[in-house]
């Protein structure tokens, strides 16, 4: 046997670390990129939805006939047409791909059409008769909790239950429901092939899971049924649970024409999944040193009509019930109520988000009660890579620097924007005289891809071709940048400055798991980093090289096969990538429940009009635990997007929701922020090897959006004295 | 009823028989997918198009009073280049992430900078308070735009 020794790949140009330019970025700037909405293909239809104006009621009768005595309708289909499971749902199949029976929800689909163009597609949906029978809609989460109407209850017990702290703060939070509003629109185009089978391109964050669902309601084979990764214009989480894909591929299959369907924005607010607004009631008690003895909550989080992904999280936001703090006397009471609201599921954050906002307060009151410094409270209950996070028991193996991050926000010098206007904008709303100041911290903690036994894994294919290194994968890019980082991963693996990303469909690529959780830089990027690497030591060891890079393999200094000859030999590598295993929680919610771990910490600056009760938000500085930035440019990216959702949901951002119906499905009245409100955000980034991503790297999406809210809502406490426990802060929850 | 405008320097005509925005028109009938139905309402800019040299949202405008009009979408900002200085800056600064709302921001900087090749911060973020990102948080964008700032 030879003795070979190989060289690690050099420092490749565009390899991890730096900072490449977006190569979907040229396209997406002159406009030629195509998202699912800009696909159409020959002899296209226009497909339509018919949706319940009420938010619970039954079907008494359906009638198509005045639908499909309009010119140039091909199809209108009821549950009736529903040919396989009537059912889907991204962890229950509970919700009917049509409504037959009863309505549950405002908004819910009944029937869908196919015709000639948009206009006549839509006038058809309209005008499918259905008579209802309307039924008193059951909307409050209280109640719903108190009749048993659950799809989740959590129980959380960890030591000693009759632990006791001299120093006792309770609060009671509200968070309201927020919305995604990924700008794309849900869009797509399914066309039949021929042979039974159907192509689906539609919005998505989970293909593999749309097409197990797609196969399972037409009642088709799995190799009938192939879903293609489409341009995606942001998701958030809205894009993980089926809206319009079965629909699609009925009315194809149906009509045998391709179907394209776009949802408008007001049917895009009923489309989707929305973040679930949640219900919390907290007692911390504390030695006189302010480190915590004992928490209890109880938490609602309101699910809506359906399942969604409800009960994880729930779980999520049990789990992550006091926050980055150590504590051994635990008691969390959750539930995920089911009611006739709009479904609620995924968005940024996951659980995470909601809880934040009470834990963050309470540790805040527990430093006044103490008279302490709201950091140094958070300082002498973090926790720390080795301690046990104080919900699960579960042992910490991943670094945790909470006490970095504190300590770097105290270390931040809060800088003056070069140009910030006044809570009133820029007329003359606010009088300058009326404004105060205020200062607040949070820092929050989530999980790192799924949890509770989930196999999360994602495969990923490295090929060698004359474009250079093609990574394959179904894992959907949103927006994040995955399709530049997964080629950096490739550079640095291979050892090869040529490399991109290709999408595949389901049928050519096992599953790259969900775009969500932060987890596809760990996971797909894990996956894409171990089959480049492991086709370079694959293609040295054939020729018996000792280094790969853009000319071919090397022996001794020589330049021994070009690169043209190792292309036409088409070498590959697949790889399947999972992250350690996790295990489901036992009856007192004990467990090694997650796979890792990401902290946060946000600085909020904000200036109020406490007379109008308008904030202003000035600036937000930040410190994350990133374990190692593989692209430093999109981190910073991810953290400035997410801060700013954090800050919409903390003073704007809010689904209002009355009877079930959601009174403001529009961009006049559900408020984004705009460029004026985006505040200045100054990063640090921290990075720390040993977390089992490529690299060391930590997911970094979610965690800017966990305590960014928090922090805002305490710096308006701050400013204004006053005790508010609610986000978003609204005018009359300052003014009144 | 036919309606001839200019579109992005060139003659363009089109039939429109029912009541149809400059936006649909643009996008479903012209063939031109860069400018963005996301509100349909006017508020966040991803349609935005330059009209007789006034920044407008396409979903606001009838498509038949267009007619005599000069009309640039983000497919005719660039000239013969393939990226104009607006969007080199975005694409360095990192300032597209999704990028629906990337066209809209373009339109409307072109715009921008086309009046003021040495807008302030102030004068950027009004230029921008029409058009939503719900990605990037526009830190990106405004640091490639201050860069562009005075070039």
């Amino acid at each position: 046997m030879t003795t070979r020794t190989t060289k690690a790949p050099g420092r490749v140009a565009g390899g991890i670390g730096e900072s490449p330019l977006r190569p979907d970025g040229v396209a997406k700037l002159r406009g030629e990129f195509e998202y699912a909405s800009d696909l159409v293909s020959e002899g296209m239809l226009w497909g339509a939805t018919t949706r319940s104006p009420h938010a619970h009621a039954r079907i008494i009768s359906i009638d198509i006939a005045p639908a499909l005595a309009i010119g140039g309708v091909n199809a209108v289909l009821t549950a009736d047409d529903v040919t396989g499971r009537a059912a889907f749902g991204l962890e229950h199949p509970d919700q009917p791909v049509l409504a037959g029976e009863v309505v549950r929800y405002w908004g819910e689909p009944v029937a869908i059409v196919a015709a000639e163009d948009e206009d006549t597609a839509r006038r058809a949906a309209a005008a499918v008769r259905v008579e209802y029978e309307e039924l008193d809609p059951f909307v409050d989460p209280e109640e719903a909790d108190a009749a048993d109407a659950v799809f989740r209850r959590m129980k959380i017990r960890r030591g000693d239950q009759e632990a006791a702290g001299p120093v006792v703060v309770e609060g009671f939070y509200e968070v309201g429901m927020q919305d995604q509003a990924p700008l794309g629109p849900e869009a797509g185009l399914a066309i039949p092939d021929g042979h039974g089978g159907v192509d689906l391109y539609a919005t998505s964050q989970f293909v593999h899971v749309d097409q197990e669902q797609v196969v399972a309601s037409l009642g088709l084979r799995p190799d009938q049924v192939r879903a293609h990764p489409a341009g995606i214009g942001g998701a958030f989480g809205a894009r993980e649970d089926v809206n319009l894909h079965i629909h699609l591929c009925m009315l194809a299959l149906h009509t045998g024409q391709p179907v394209k369907m776009v949802y408008d924005r007001s049917e895009s607010f009923t489309g989707h999944v929305h973040r679930h607004p949640a219900l919390m009631w907290y007692r911390h008690e504390a030695d006189e040193e302010g480190k915590l003895v004992r928490v209890e909550a109880r938490i609602v989080i309101d699910g809506g009509a359906y399942a969604s992904t409800t009960a994880a999280v729930l779980a999520n936001a049990c789990y992550f019930a006091l926050g980055p703090y150590r504590c051994d006397s635990v008691a969390i009471d959750g539930a995920g109520t089911r009611t006739n609201n709009p479904p609620c599921g995924a968005m940024r954050g996951f659980g995470a988000v909601q809880v934040c906002v009470a834990y963050e307060a309470q540790m805040d009151k527990l430093a006044a009660e103490l008279g302490l410094d709201p950091l140094e409270i958070r300082r002498r209950n973090a926790l720390a890579s080795g301690d046990v996070l104080a919900t699960t028991g579960q042992v910490i193996d991943t670094p945790l620097p909470v006490v970095d991050v504190i300590d770097s926000l105290a270390a931040m010098p809060i800088v003056e924007p070069d140009f910030h206007p006044l809570p009133g904008g820029s007329g003359l709303t606010t009088e300058s005289h009326h404004v105060k100041r205020g200062v607040g911290y949070a820092v929050g903690i989530k999980n790192l891809g799924f949890s509770e036994g989930f196999d999360d894994y994602a495969q990923a294919r490295v090929r060698l071709t004359a474009e250079g290194a093609v990574v394959e994968t179904a894992a959907i890019e949103v927006g994040q940048g995955l399709v530049t980082v997964l080629a950096q991963l490739a550079r640095s693996g291979l050892g090869i400055g040529e490399a991109v990303v290709r999408h595949v469909d389901t049928s050519r690529i096992d599953s790259a798991g969900s775009t969500s959780a932060s987890r596809q830089t760990q996971i797909s990027g894990g996956a894409t980093l171990e089959a480049a690497a492991r086709l370079r030591e694959r293609i040295l060891e054939h020729h018996e090289g000792d280094q790969l890079d853009d000319e071919g393999v090397w022996r001794g200094g020589d330049l021994s096969v070009p690169m043209a000859a190792l292309v036409d030999e088409g070498w590959e590598e697949t790889v399947t990538f999972r992250h350690p295993d996790t295990e489901a929680p036992d009856d007192d919610g004990q467990g090694v429940v997650h796979a890792d771990f990401a902290i946060a910490g946000h600085r909020a600056v904000v200036d109020v009009d406490v007379e109008l009760g308008l904030v202003s938000v000035v600036r937000v500085d930040t410190a994350q635990d990133v374990g190692r930035a593989l692209h430093p440019g999109a981190v910073r990216g991810q953290i400035e997007g997410g801060i700013l959702q954090g800050v919409g949901l903390a003073v704007m951002e809010e689904l209002v929701i009355e009877g079930g119906v959601i009174k403001n499905p529009n961009f006049t009245d559900y408020l984004l922020p705009t460029i004026l409100d985006a505040p200045d955000v100054e990063a640090l980034l921290i990075e720390q090897d040993g977390s089992w991503g490529p690299f060391g790297a930590k997911g970094v999406g979610e965690p800017p959006t966990i305590s960014s809210t928090s922090a805002v809502v305490a710096a308006i406490r701050d400013a204004t004295g006053k005790d508010i426990n609610r986000a978003p802060v609204r005018p009359q929850d300052i003014a009144l | 009823m036919m309606v001839t405008f200019t579109l992005n320097g060139r003659p363009a005509s089109a039939r429109v028989l029912r009541p149809l925005s400059l936006l649909d028109l643009l996008h479903d009938e012209l063939g031109l997918p860069g400018s963005k139905a996301v509100c349909e309402q006017g508020e966040c800019g991803s349609c935005s198009v330059i009209l007789d040299g006034e920044l407008v949202c396409s979903c606001l405008v009838l498509a038949a009073d267009v007619e005599g009009s000069d009309v640039t979408t983000v497919e005719g900002v660039a000239d013969e280049e393939i990226l104009n200085r607006v969007q080199q800056a975005m694409h360095e600064a990192g300032a597209v992430q999704c990028g629906f709302c990337t066209p809209g921001i373009v339109v409307a900087a072109t715009e921008l900078f086309e009046r003021n090749s040495n807008p302030g911060p102030a004068e950027i973020k009004e230029a921008l308070a029409g058009n939503i990102c719900r990605c990037t948080g526009y830190g990106a964008i405004i640091r490639a735009f201050e860069g562009l700032a005075g070039r």
